[in-house]
């Protein structure tokens, strides 16, 4: 599974360092290391929406603090 | 057109800017073959001379600044050009006395030249025997009544590497070897007949055949000296200004200098001395002038080259513009090491001049946000700020290293610190070297260069949502 977060202005000035550095937590407590492969881009062109994050190209617009929902059904549910 | 004009410092910027502007109006159409033959009479329309003896003269430079638009001379390997119809072969007579001289009794000026080349007429007033004066400047220095000028060309006078002389036909002439594309002659010559190189019409291309970056993305990466640019909108608008002309995004070169300034105090921290390589005319200036010191130059890649490649290699496809005050930046994409990272360079003139000729007012746009990189990365736009930067980065990394930088701006001071290195004088281990005075910010590709440009920059530093370098590229080792 690849998750794309957005790391562009837009979005890191609504926390996606914060986004990231959770999900990074989560996938090193599940030990998902090898199955969730999490990178970066520099904008989804959708802004308005972020943090903008897509899981295997699904679009998700996830804040810092619905960053555990988003893992536990985006992206647990999923695997 | 009043409105226009106070964008720029000079008239000079203000003409080239014309030129640049309809060149790329009509690219962007796809019209510039069929119109750039009216595009002279566009800017000098009428029968009456307001620049030059005759209309038809400011036609022909008009006609040569339409070549250097749309990227200049292929046979002339350096980014700055002369055009010689524009140079107004300036008198360049050197040191001279004027009718100030009172042909007072003390003579300073006799007794501090070292050469003997003044002498005194019956009337006690002095004069320059120009076979034994050597232009050192002393006798001036030291007279009481300033009686003693230099008329030194405003371009030599700008070229602090000595680059510029004076050709058969009494034009100025670059020599490419010794030229650091610093810019200064651009900016300072009063006729404006030395001009840089333009990539525009490669940019419009960029952005057209993308397809709406369809086909591939075109980012742009803003120097950080753009805080103290358009100064008539806000930043916020800038940036708008910049996706409508159909960038995709636009980045902070500031993030790829907290990139540098991290590596950057590691690699001082290992080797104990480095000179910067931030800046590329002072890299240009260690090689062609203290190839001794090349050895000290800093590995890294400069602030915009670092994250150009991150981001290349991340997108592979992306196309990337850099927007600058520099036009030694133009010349630094040339270079094998950075030529894959980085596509085309523009001034902050130039993209005044894209704003315009799509009819952008950029006061009207609402505000977009640009926030990638930390308070550090930000001021690397103004002289000191990489030195502040670089002690950052080694508090950031508990590394054991005092550091004594040695922050030079203009080539002056960058010269004085290089020679006492040669000599072993030196008192620090880092120099900052930045060849324009003030840092970037005093670029010759900035629309103005203000009193108020260096605060600007540190305000905008401090708007910075990371407030330390580790923050802003923790996301880049992340993800990476």
């Amino acid at each position: 599974m690849k998750i794309i977060v957005c790391i562009g202005s837009s979005c890191h000035i609504k926390g996606s360092r914060q986004v990231v550095e959770q999900l990074q937590k989560r996938i090193a407590e599940q030990n998902l290391g090898d199955r969730v492969e999490l990178a970066g881009t520099f904008c989804m062109g959708q802004c308005q929406k972020g943090v903008c994050v897509t899981v295997d190209g699904e679009f998700c617009s996830v804040t810092p603090e619905t960053t555990d929902t988003f893992f536990k059904e985006k992206v647990l549910a999923q695997l | 057109m009043e409105h226009t004009i106070r964008k720029f410092d000079t008239k000079v910027q203000h003409l080239k800017y014309k030129v640049l502007r309809e060149v790329a109006r009509f690219a962007w159409e796809g019209t510039l073959l069929d119109n750039i033959i009216n595009i002279p009479n566009m800017i000098v329309p009428g029968k009456t001379p307001t620049m030059r003896c005759c209309v038809y003269k400011e036609r022909a430079i008009v006609g040569e600044r339409i070549k250097l638009a749309m990227g200049g001379n292929p046979a002339n390997p350096n980014i700055i050009e002369v055009i010689d119809i524009a140079c107004d072969e300036c008198p360049a007579a050197g040191y001279e006395v004027t009718d100030s001289c009172r042909g007072c009794l003390a003579h300073r000026c006799e007794d501090v030249c070292k050469r003997g080349a003044l002498s005194f007429d019956h009337n006690h007033v002095a004069h320059i025997d120009k076979s034994k004066c050597v232009e050192c400047g002393a006798c001036a220095k030291v007279c009481p009544y300033s009686a003693i000028v230099n008329r030194k060309r405003p371009c030599q006078n700008a070229c602090k590497v000595k680059a510029i002389s004076i050709n058969e036909e009494n034009a100025a002439s670059i020599d490419n070897n010794n030229c650091i594309q610093c810019g200064a002659c651009v900016y300072q010559c009063p006729f404006g007949a030395i001009m840089d190189k333009s990539f525009i019409l490669d940019a419009i291309r960029l952005v057209k055949e993308s397809e709406n970056n369809t086909k591939y993305k075109v980012y742009a990466i803003a120097a950080p000296s753009i805080s103290s640019q358009f100064t008539y909108a806000k930043l916020g608008q800038v940036i708008t200004g910049i996706k409508e002309l159909g960038f995709f995004t636009v980045l902070e070169a500031a993030l790829g200098a907290d990139m540098v300034a991290m590596q950057e105090s590691r690699e001082l921290a290992e080797k104990g001395f480095l000179t910067s390589s931030c800046c590329p005319a002072f890299v240009r200036y260690i090689k062609t002038s203290y190839p001794q010191l090349v050895p000290f130059i800093s590995h890294n890649l400069s602030p915009v080259a670092t994250l150009a490649k991150y981001l290349k290699e991340s997108d592979p496809t992306a196309k990337i513009v850099f927007i600058g005050p520099c036009t030694a930046k133009k010349a630094e994409i040339q270079l094998d090491t950075v030529k894959d990272y980085i596509d085309v360079v523009l001034t902050f003139e130039e993209l005044q001049a894209l704003f315009d000729s799509r009819d952008i007012d950029i006061t009207t746009l609402e505000e977009d946000v640009m926030d990638n990189a930390s308070y550090y990365g930000r001021i690397f736009a103004r002289s000191g700020g990489l030195s502040d930067a670089v002690a950052q980065g080694i508090k950031e990394q508990n590394l054991d290293f005092e550091l004594k930088p040695v922050p030079c701006d203009g080539i002056e001071a960058c010269r004085l610190a290089l020679i006492k290195k040669v000599k072993n004088l030196l008192d620090g281990n880092f120099i900052e070297g930045m060849a324009c005075v003030g840092g970037c910010i005093g670029g010759a590709g900035c629309l103005t260069h203000g009193e108020k440009n260096k605060s600007e920059v540190d305000k905008y530093g401090k708007e910075a949502l990371e407030k330390t370098m580790t923050d802003a590229i923790s996301m880049l080792d992340m993800l990476k």
